[in-house]
């Protein structure tokens, strides 16, 4: 880690943040996006991305203040849990829940009793977000009736938000999520237009992005995000930027590549934690309004400190506990670094 | 090695690694240890069998369907 960690406070000190950048991109961002609230272009995010190591903490100083400025101080908090994992017929080469890789990762279904005692422990948590995430192509008749039912349950036992994330969906299929009460809806994109034939062979990014237009017209919530690390480019990173900032999610879920055994991407290197750093802070001044959420990969990305920093640099939501195939930290101990740094979580009544 | 025997075994249950399913002596395991703090095992140590793994946010349960289930909670 290279990165200043130990105050809360932009480094250089409080004087230092309103005097002229050495780097021009940051007086541009600083005038464009913390004063006048309008997200860097594609061309902007790039220079971001660009700029070097020792620009990061003023570029990260300069996202929180943005975050602050456009979001406020509270953090949204979450819990994911996977209602169908595995034998899923697409083949994104990061993830261990195709059929069609030789991953360790077995199909499974949860119960309702179990996906209830899920929601509520999330809840009990202080989260005001669980998410239902199953790995298909887009939802069956048995999936839906699953969700119908499991939905029901969490409502009559706990009160959260739920999400979903179920893949590519029809319209008939939209309508009934809406109207079992789903107020978010999560699609990835998860890379850039020009990279995600790289990525995804089995269906397109357009494909994709007709989901989340009827998500929207629905009258749901947009959680879109994406995987960053994946070997894209530079240019890539920023394409994908300026094409969520097209979309405007209400939330976008930032991960980062855990390569995972058995899946094309399993020898890809772990991004170092100052690009992943640059990008969240990139991503924030692209989108001053969203729902920036830390997703997966951040353990192995940023560790404990990097995680301090992307708080500290444009993030405003997380994802507690664990993930859908691997582990994350206890919510406890990231709930206990949000109140060191005197960031309240976001209350349900709050959200509505 | 009897350390990361006892990790890759989740405490000396069978010859296997529970992370790549490897005969324990077969390699060092090392990247394994490592992995099993954010990962639930996937194979079964004394059978080898990929055991089917549940994750909630809380933990995790993964059940060989002869030698029954293993718990755990987050990363560690």
């Amino acid at each position: 880690m290279t990165t200043t960690h130990s105050t809360d406070t932009a480094p250089g000190g409080a004087d230092d943040t309103s005097s002229a950048s050495s780097f021009a991109i940051l007086a541009t961002a600083r005038e464009q996006v913390l004063t006048g609230g309008i997200g860097l272009s594609e061309a902007q995010v790039l220079e971001v991305l660009r700029l070097p190591d020792d620009a990061l903490p003023e570029l990260l100083a300069l996202a929180h203040e943005v975050r602050m400025r456009w979001c406020g101080p509270e953090v949204e908090v979450e819990g994911i849990v996977s209602l169908k994992t595995g034998g899923c017929p697409e083949d994104c080469h990061f993830c261990s829940q195709s059929g069609l890789f030789s991953s360790p990762v077995r199909a499974a279904w949860l119960d309702i009793p179990s996906l209830v005692k899920a929601a509520v422990e999330t809840a009990a948590t202080g989260a005001t977000e669980f998410c239902i995430v199953a790995a298909v192509r887009g939802p069956d008749e048995r999936l839906m009736t699953q969700m119908r039912e499991g939905v029901a349950a969490i409502r009559e036992a706990v009160d959260i938000n739920v999400a979903a994330s179920l893949g590519m969906l029809s319209q008939e299929q939209v309508d009934d999520l809406a109207d079992m009460g789903i107020h978010r809806y999560n699609h990835n994109l998860e890379t850039s237009k020009s990279y995600f034939p790289q990525v995804v062979t089995t269906h397109t990014w357009e494909e994709r992005w007709d989901t989340l237009t009827m998500v929207r017209e629905a009258g749901m919530e947009v959680c879109c995000g994406g995987i960053l690390g994946m070997g894209e480019t530079l240019e890539q990173r920023a394409e994908f930027a300026g094409q969520l900032a097209e979309i405007a999610p209400h939330e976008v879920p930032l991960n980062f590549l855990n390569p995972r055994p058995g899946t094309p991407l399993s020898e890809q290197t772990v991004m170092p934690a100052t690009d992943a750093l640059r990008a969240i802070a990139a991503f924030r001044l692209a989108l001053p309004r969203t729902i920036l959420r830390y997703a997966g990969g951040r353990e192995i990305t940023l560790g404990d400190l990097g995680t301090r920093d992307g708080l500290l640099g444009g993030i405003n939501a997380v994802i507690v506990g664990n993930y859908l195939t691997t582990l994350g930290r206890a919510a406890t101990d990231d709930l206990a670094l949000l109140g060191e740094l005197s960031m309240p979580v976001k209350a349900l009544n709050a959200t509505l | 090695m009897s350390g990361v025997r006892d990790e890759v075994t989740q405490v000396g249950q069978g010859p296997y690694c529970v992370r790549c399913g490897d005969p324990i002596d077969a390699h060092e395991h090392l990247s394994c240890v490592d992995a099993l703090v954010l990962e639930p095992p996937r194979y079964c140590a004394i059978c080898r069998r990929r055991m089917v793994v549940q994750i909630v946010p809380s933990g995790w349960t993964a059940h060989c369907s002869e030698h029954g289930a293993l718990h755990g909670g987050n990363a560690v």
